[in-house]
């Protein structure tokens, strides 16, 4: 019988902990397959947030590194620093990276560190029951912003990847989402580029990936994918924010 | 060299090829150096955004399987402290180096010792020990550099090279020679367990390095480990100096360049017959606690010396056991404790009736002292009157004002001989006449009388 679809070598057996219709699984799967795909995955050093994707050392198969809530950049650094030729990856949520890991992300960006960040954005902290992230839309409800996020109380959502494109140090950054099968494929094909160009020495990159909580966002998961389509991509647009192998963008 | 400068040189000579830091007074010498010699020997300096930054970047290449390093002061410490504890955890070998300045919070940028707690009490969280070396010379600052990375590979811990500020700063000989192209101690073995991107195999699998343990079971497991870990290292790996203790009833125990001052008071207090001894703790922990109780043969009393407000004091109250008193002296905020505040301080403590003895000899010097002062004075103004009286420029002019004088001590004699005469002459003419008077007087009487 041929084998038409197979579990990608980077993923360990080992079953996911999330939660239905939650969209790390998608991506997990999306980076490992880009990983072993490029032929860069035995050899790749990844680093783990602190958010559900914590357990994400166990999930994929290569060399992982677990870091303090919102250090992966600098971790990332210390590991691409020591090893110039290997594939180096953070998978991060919107509280890691937007939020107390602002400076650390920032940071490796406008350096030029040659990792791939893998930003999951999904307006809101998952692991930890629910609150407010930095990512949290206007009015949304969470457990530290119960009667909906006020503008004027605590401000506005956070543009990680325009707020990156002003910089010179990225060579590549998009924004993407996993709601459906064709963006799913352009989530691929982001991730790949991504890491090809890391590749290719030619700087940072970081793909945003628009995800669903339907646990903390208390909808089901098929509300929830219609929740990005109806808010979510209008307050956070898909698309190329900066690629310096498009011409003219330096 | 100056003290930075030389530690820097230390670790690139011990292999170190990758350093993270940020600015901060008075280390700046060690990033500065780091950023142009490390290019030099194809290693990579790279000054992070922040010190948090700085000790995550050394968690990722340390984790890597590289030697690395990180220098710090006081505050920025306080910010490493959360990597200090995960790189614990997850049992990542590295250096870093801490030259204290006054606290708390913004602080002085003057030298102290008053980490002392923050360095050997934690300060990150959780069931930990970190090894903290306190050097007391440029020269030390050197050898213990080095070995802090064989001690860091050794045992898969953090280290951490204690300088109190001055040690940073001073500037002193050193033998580089003896220090160059150092290689890793002989019994370190290969980091199999590192992030380096090798290939899994079954006899090497991939590498997870991770302080996360969320099974209760697992994770006290886990920190048993660590504990049979520093069991092994205070066994193995403490370091201290003795000096005077075959007959000291009162030792000093004390660190880093404080120690250098308490030496000096020692020996000036041996002089004056009071029998002082000094312990110096090389490595902070593991504490020398053996040794300082070792002492008690003949100490009647500790003194505990700092540049701080007293913190190393409990570890010494705790080797001590309640078997002796152990008193304090201490400066801080920047300030550095004199050799004279410390012997008066020892003297005080030898007893009283010696600290007044002393305060006579004292009074006693002084008042020879000044004595011999007036004595000099006075002999010199005598001598200056000699010279004066016996100068013949001088003589001439007393002899002059002598002529002058007696030209005019004649002119007043005559004067008053002329006078007297005058007024005798005067004299007779009223005696005259007065005699007139008082006959014609008599006469007119005599008259009325027989009328």
């Amino acid at each position: 019988m041929a084998v038409v679809f197979k579990k990608t070598n980077m993923l360990t057996d080992k079953p996911f902990h999330y939660c239905p219709g939650c969209t790390h699984g998608i991506i997990h799967r999306l980076v490992a397959e880009v990983l072993e795909e490029l032929g860069i995955g035995e050899t790749a050093i990844g680093v783990a947030p602190v958010g559900c994707a914590v357990f994400a050392y166990d999930y994929f198969n290569c060399d992982m590194m677990e870091a303090a809530h919102g250090r992966a950049p600098a971790v990332a650094t210390g590991i691409k620093r020591v090893n110039p030729d290997k594939a180096v990856f953070t998978y991060q949520g919107d509280g890691d990276l937007a939020s107390i890991g602002a400076a650390e992300i920032v940071h490796a960006a406008t350096r030029g560190e040659k990792i791939t960040v893998i930003f999951v954005n999904n307006a809101i902290y998952g692991m930890t029951g629910g609150q407010m992230a930095p990512t949290t839309l206007p009015g949304q409800v969470t457990t530290t912003s119960p009667y909906g996020r006020d503008t004027n109380h605590c401000g506005f959502p956070v543009k990680v990847s325009e707020m990156l494109s002003t910089l010179n140090g990225p060579a590549y950054i998009e924004r993407v989402s996993v709601h459906d099968v064709p963006n799913i494929k352009k989530a691929k094909a982001a991730i790949k580029k991504a890491f090809t160009l890391q590749m290719e020495g030619k700087g940072f990159t970081l793909v945003e990936v628009i995800s669903s909580c339907p646990t903390n966002w208390g909808k089901t998961p098929k509300e929830a994918l219609e929740w990005v389509k109806s808010d979510m991509l209008p307050a956070y647009p898909l698309g190329v924010y900066k690629d310096i192998t498009a011409g003219g963008n330096e | 060299m100056k003290g930075n400068e030389a530690i820097a040189e230390a670790a690139i000579q011990a292999g170190c090829r990758f350093f993270f830091g940020y600015p901060i007074t008075p280390q700046n010498q060690i990033p500065e150096y780091m950023s142009k010699r490390m290019p030099q020997v194809g290693g990579c300096f790279l000054q992070s955004e922040s010190e948090v930054a700085a000790i995550n970047m050394v968690y990722g290449a340390g984790g890597a399987g590289a030697r690395v390093m990180t220098s710090s002061s006081s505050p920025g410490i306080s910010l490493k402290q959360e990597g200090i504890s995960y790189i614990v955890g997850a049992e990542v070998p590295c250096v870093i180096v801490n030259m204290v300045r006054g606290g708390p919070g913004l602080g002085s940028i003057q030298p102290a010792q008053s980490d002392y707690y923050q360095a050997t009490r934690g300060g990150g969280h959780g069931d930990y020990r970190m090894p903290v070396l306190a050097p007391g010379s440029v020269q030390e600052a050197v050898t213990l550099t080095q070995d802090a990375f064989d001690l860091a590979d050794r045992y898969r811990t953090p280290v951490m090279v204690l300088g109190d500020g001055l040690i940073g700063q001073m500037m002193e000989p050193v033998d580089m020679d003896q220090a160059a192209d150092r290689q890793p101690a002989a019994d370190l073995q290969p980091k199999t367990w590192a992030a380096t991107g090798h290939k899994a195999t079954e006899e090497a699998p991939r590498a997870i390095i991770n302080s996360l343990y969320i099974d209760p079971v697992v994770l006290e497991q886990h920190c048993m480990k660590l504990q049979a870990k520093y069991d092994a290292i205070e066994a193995a790996e403490c370091r201290w100096q003795e000096e005077m203790l075959e007959d000291a009833e009162i030792v000093i125990v004390a660190y880093g360049t404080t120690a250098r001052i308490a030496r000096s008071a020692m020996r000036k207090c041996r002089e004056k017959g009071i029998k002082v001894g000094m312990i110096r703790p090389i490595t902070l922990w593991p504490f020398p606690e053996a040794a300082i109780r070792a002492t008690m043969k003949t100490a009647k009393k500790f003194l505990c010396v700092e540049m701080s407000t007293g913190q190393m004091i409990d570890d010494v109250r705790l080797a001590v056991e309640g078997q002796r008193p152990v008193e304090f002296y201490g400066r801080t905020g920047g300030m550095v404790p004199t050799v004279g505040e410390i012997v008066e301080k020892l003297q005080e403590m030898n007893g009283p009736v010696c600290a007044a003895e002393d305060l006579l000899g004292q009074a006693e010097k002084a008042f020879e002292k000044a004595a011999s002062t007036a004595q000099e004075t006075f002999a010199g103004i005598s001598q200056k009157i000699e010279a004066k009286v016996n100068d013949p420029a001088f003589v001439e002019k007393t002899e002059a004002l002598k002529q002058k004088t007696g030209e005019l001590a004649d002119k007043a004699f005559d004067g008053l001989a002329k006078g007297a005469t005058l007024l005798g002459e005067l004299g007779s003419k009223a005696f005259d006449a007065l005699s007139t008077l008082v006959s014609g007087k008599k006469d007119q009487n005599d008259k009325e009388g027989e009328n």
